[in-house]
């Protein structure tokens, strides 16, 4: 093959019929305010966690939905469970509980 | 929708294309990639068509390239668009015809500014006489090669020889259209059928008898983005867009692809080559490629040019699986011959991607 000089990267689209949703199921099942989210961020502006990390609830959320389980459980590592998010939250989802709902179902074998 | 409505909005993106006597400027990628296209366009408007054409021998580049790039100042750029059109109202033309999608857009972003920023014009015009001694009006009409191919489509088909129809089968043939970004997406209403549906190609293709394929990517752009592929280190962000178009496009089995914009054309034709070599993938039938014709390339084989007339042979995909289907004439063994049957040499084979 001729040397190029670059190469090609592969296409990565997200289909959301196709992406896992059992974490995000497992959650929504156990703490139904996980859907009122409307992604506003004051969960990650005022994360103290994320002073020294990438944490930002919202991104968790969005994650969760799109399958990325992996990038997820990095975040949600950084959690202190300290519960400022659910102080600015204005939407009244219950973080905490979500957080640890999130531990527990990475935990557990899902379909 | 009410009809009525969709009638409504259709006719915003109706455009003013006028009927003679055009000025045309040629395109710096598509002269040199593909040399027999805008010959090809000016004998189809002159031969076929009976149309006053000048081309101008004195104009140069639009600068567009740099501009795209960063290259070049604005007040640059504008001041050799000006020059552009000094030399048209020296020969006495309103209509206005660049060969490039990149430079009618840039051309119409140049216009748009003016008669936003008179100031601005003026300041140019100053330019222009300092630098040339030259003085300009502005085009009274300006729309891009294809919107007149597209204008005139039914009487290239009155006229034509052969159609986009598969002789052996009797079927239309599956064409992929693929337009230029700077043809709508910048300045939609200066479009035939604006940026979401535009229809200067399948306008084209549907008089001529061939059936367009409406894909996933359809509207992705060809990967060129300038700085894109300029910077080498960048360049494999072009061919992962060219990649996704054709893995979009591959089920529906093209027999042939479309383009209005000279760097569509490049990158979806020796795109084909890069992706085979790094990818091992081929996406025509048999290890060959699809293959790209131009419009005016299109036109000019629907009219009975002979294929090595307008330059297929300088095309990376192999053409003659499309003439074959289309019945075309032609003679194999006159395709690397030029003007008097001086032998043009051979070009290297590819590893991967059959070529005839």
């Amino acid at each position: 093959m001729p040397d190029f000089g670059f190469s090609i990267q592969s296409s990565q689209p997200i289909d959301l019929d196709k992406t896992y949703r059992a974490v995000y199921n497992f959650v929504k099942e156990k703490e139904p305010s996980i859907q009122r989210c409307i992604y506003c961020g004051a969960c990650g502006a005022t994360c103290t966690a994320a002073n020294f990390s990438q944490m930002s609830l919202r991104k968790v959320n969005l994650l969760l939905l799109r399958g990325q389980i992996a990038e997820v459980r990095q975040l949600v590592e950084h959690c202190l469970l300290c519960g400022k998010c659910m102080l600015v939250c204005p939407r009244n989802v219950n973080t905490r509980k979500m957080i640890l709902l999130i531990h527990q179902a990475l935990k557990m074998p899902l379909s | 929708m009410k009809n009525v409505g969709k009638q409504l909005i259709w006719q915003q993106y109706q455009k003013e294309i006028a009927e003679d006597h055009f000025f045309y400027v040629r395109s710096c990628i598509r002269q040199n990639f593909f040399p027999g296209a805008e010959a090809t366009f000016l004998r189809i408007l002159k031969d076929v068509l009976h149309k006053d054409v000048y081309d101008d021998p004195a104009h140069t580049t639009c600068t567009g390239i740099g501009y795209h790039t960063d290259i070049i100042p604005l007040e640059t750029t504008m001041t050799v668009v000006a020059r552009q059109f000094a030399l048209m109202t020296e020969k006495g033309y309103k209509n206005f015809i660049p060969s490039c999608v990149t430079s009618f857009g840039l051309y119409l972003e140049i216009l748009e500014s003016w008669h936003n920023h008179p100031e601005v014009l003026n300041q140019i015009r100053k330019y222009l006489k300092e630098a040339t001694g030259r003085t300009f009006e502005l085009p009274e009409n300006i729309v891009h090669a294809s919107d007149i191919i597209y204008k005139f489509r039914r009487e290239i088909a009155s006229k034509a020889k052969y159609r986009l129809v598969n002789q052996q089968t009797g079927q239309p043939l599956r064409v992929v259209e693929h337009i230029g970004c700077h043809y709508a997406k910048m300045f939609p209403h200066k479009s035939v059928g604006g940026a979401e549906f535009p229809r200067v190609l399948s306008g084209i293709i549907e008089e001529w008898g061939g059936e367009v394929i409406d894909y996933p990517e359809r509207r992705h752009c060809c990967g060129f983005g300038f700085r894109q592929y300029f910077i080498k280190a960048n360049r494999g962000y072009t061919f992962s867009s060219v990649k996704k178009k054709f893995d979009s496009m591959h089920p529906y089995s093209p027999d042939l692809i479309v383009t209005n914009c000279p760097g569509c054309n490049v990158f979806l034709d020796k795109g084909q080559y890069v992706i085979s070599e790094q990818e091992g993938i081929v996406y025509g039938a048999n290890g060959y490629g699809i293959p790209v014709l131009t419009f005016e390339e299109l036109a000019g084989l629907i009219v009975g040019f002979d294929p090595w007339d307008i330059g297929l042979q300088v095309h990376q995909v192999s053409v003659e699986p499309l003439l074959d289907k289309m019945g075309v004439w032609y003679e194999p063994e006159k395709k690397y011959r030029g003007k008097n049957n001086i032998p043009l040499g051979q070009p290297l084979q590819p590893t991967v991607l059959k070529t005839f």
